[in-house]
């Protein structure tokens, strides 16, 4: 029945090109022995070994790093129990609030969140940097979490749940032992989408940093309005890397399939 | 629902289950909703050379009469003033004319990239779906930098293109809207093949054969059969893609030009260059009033999706 056509073929083809070529051709110029960015010297990795000695680069990699670790996991707790709470508890009072509440931030552009949660920061006088930055975070990707963790408990067989219930298993244990490690392959996809988020973004970390808290991306960011330089070919390229060890270390885990149909098909509707 | 974990059904809800809910609501209500009223408000103050720069600051401590003067001092005047001034209407209007064709190119390169993984062999199906979400998770500022080292004056394009003779003079690329629609594009091409994906993959291929064997030519099955039924795919990649684009920032500021700005730019400037914070708010409270209909139309789908109806 599944023959595939030349249109089929060529149009699957072509998009996967588009969307590949530019971080490939990015990948390979890292290793450009040249400083300029746009001829080519040979192989090389000297662009590499100068990131090492750039302490503030370094220094806002780790800044970054534990932001996203941090705020990764606080928003996989609230999205999950936010998730749970949309699934299983029907109506409630003020569930029209909540759903457009987690809704909302998924779609909305960035500019918005960044301005308004800065906005919060001022007028309750809290001095910005790391945590602030944190909090932010947290609170735009526990609602990529819930909408992930929603689609695993929306297929969800509540026969095993109401079996252990029926042994006279108490609702927190039944939880424990039953729901959650059913539903642990959805938390580890949205606790990745979290920290690869949280890593990336600049634009709600431009608005809610202060001093010395200076993140990869807006670092990186204020590099690219001057121009291109290998260093940030290079930087890019370990940022690549990362994420993408990180997407096979979670396929081995999960199943690859859910991973990526959970996190971004979750987000888009079915 | 009655009797399933974490909930206990409506009747007996217990504190641990009150506190599920509980948590991620106020969590939302402080960091989500008390931050747009922020918004609104500073929108009707005005600017003041101060810590924090505006005016007037509302003051617990004074009381009821403290309260009168501070709602006194709120005005419309931002929103006047952002009314009269053509950069704001302009930058308004350049926003949507790219969200509106960037969805529109989206939806011409999407829906047949698809249509291909949707009609694949079974057993590339799942390959080929992670091959497009894939890009996803790599930085989103990354993807943009990657395209900036292809588009500049003496970028791979122009190397490639001079190599062939196709151009005699190197043409430019960044700073134009070509660069901005090429970065749209590229960054939410997975937002718009995933849903329309979801949908064809679903479909009922039958029904084109049953059309085939009648008669019917393929454009006409597809255009009467094909097409309506991923049309709740279609609609869900055009909103998602074009609500979050229309308030962008990072790619027109890397890609385009500064001579038209989109209205994400126009409110950088305003908060970062210019530290007009109240016009700044404005500005978002009338972008927010722009994207009620498409964010309606969003809540909608979600709601239905979320109510089990997959």
């Amino acid at each position: 029945m599944r023959k595939a056509s030349w249109f089929n073929i060529g149009s699957v083809a072509l998009g996967l090109a588009f969307l590949y070529l530019p971080i490939v051709i990015l990948v390979i110029y890292s290793f450009n022995g040249s400083r300029l960015v746009t001829v080519w010297g040979g192989w090389s990795t000297r662009w590499y070994a100068e990131l090492l000695n750039d302490s503030a680069l370094l220094e806002s990699a780790w800044v970054t790093l534990r932001i996203a670790l941090l705020s990764a996991t606080v928003a996989t707790v609230l999205g999950t129990l936010a998730a749970i709470a949309l699934v299983r508890f029907g109506r409630f009072r003020g569930r029209m609030l909540f759903s457009g509440m987690i809704y909302a931030p998924l779609v909305m552009p960035e500019v918005i969140t960044g301005l308004s949660l800065l906005l919060l920061f001022v007028a309750s006088d809290i001095d910005r940097g790391f945590w602030t930055i944190t909090f932010a975070h947290t609170t735009l990707t526990a609602c990529f979490v819930t909408v992930v963790v929603q689609s695993r408990l929306l297929t969800f067989d509540t026969s095993l749940e109401e079996a252990a219930m029926d042994l006279g298993c108490p609702p927190l244990r039944t939880f424990l032992a039953v729901t959650l490690p059913l539903i642990a392959p959805a938390l580890a996809s949205g606790w990745m989408l979290a920290f690869t988020l949280s890593l990336d973004d600049l634009v709600i970390a431009s608005f809610t940093t202060g001093p010395g808290a200076t993140t990869l991306p807006i670092r990186i960011y204020s590099q690219v309005r001057l121009g291109v330089k290998p260093e940030i070919n290079a930087i890019c390229s370990i940022m690549i890397a990362v994420v993408a060890t990180g997407i096979v270390a979670a396929s081995l885990l999960t199943k690859f399939h859910d991973v990526g149909r959970d996190s971004v098909g979750a987000v888009a509707v079915k | 629902m009655a009797g399933t974990v974490g909930g206990g059904g409506v009747q007996n809800r217990t504190w641990g289950a009150r506190l599920v809910v509980l948590v991620p609501y106020l969590w939302l209500i402080v960091f989500f909703l008390v931050p747009f009223l922020i918004v609104m408000k500073i929108s009707l103050s005005q600017t003041a050379i101060a810590q924090p720069p505006y005016t007037p600051v509302f003051d617990p401590a004074a009381g009821w009469e403290g309260l009168k003067a501070f709602v006194a001092g709120l005005s419309f005047e931002n929103y006047a003033f952002i009314a009269a001034d053509w950069l704001y209407l302009s930058s308004y209007l350049k926003s949507l004319e790219v969200a509106a064709c960037s969805t529109a190119l989206l939806l011409l390169i999407g829906f047949p990239l698809a249509y291909g993984i949707a009609r694949a062999p079974r057993r590339w199906q799942p390959a080929l779906f992670v091959l497009v979400v894939l890009p996803f998770w790599t930085s989103f500022l990354i993807r943009i930098y990657a395209w900036v080292n292809i588009l500049q004056r003496d970028g791979l394009l122009n190397q490639v293109l001079l190599a062939l003779r196709i151009v005699d003079e190197p043409p430019a690329w960044l700073s134009t809207d070509t660069a901005v629609y090429i970065g749209i594009v590229y960054s939410y091409l997975p937002f718009m093949v995933l849903p329309i994906y979801a949908t064809l993959e679903k479909m009922d291929e039958t029904l084109v054969e049953a059309a085939a064997d009648l008669g019917c030519p393929w454009w006409k099955a597809f255009w009467l059969v094909t097409l309506p039924l991923s049309l709740p795919g279609v609609v869900a990649g055009a909103v998602l893609c074009f609500i979050p684009i229309v308030g962008e920032f990072v790619i027109p500021d890397l890609l385009g030009s500064s001579q038209t700005m989109m209205i994400g730019q126009t409110l950088w400037t305003e908060f970062f260059a210019n530290r007009d914070w109240p016009v700044a708010s404005a500005v978002a409270v009338v972008l927010l009033c722009l994207l009620v209909v498409p964010l309606a139309v969003y809540q909608q789908m979600q709601a239905r999706y979320a109510g089990g109806g997959r």
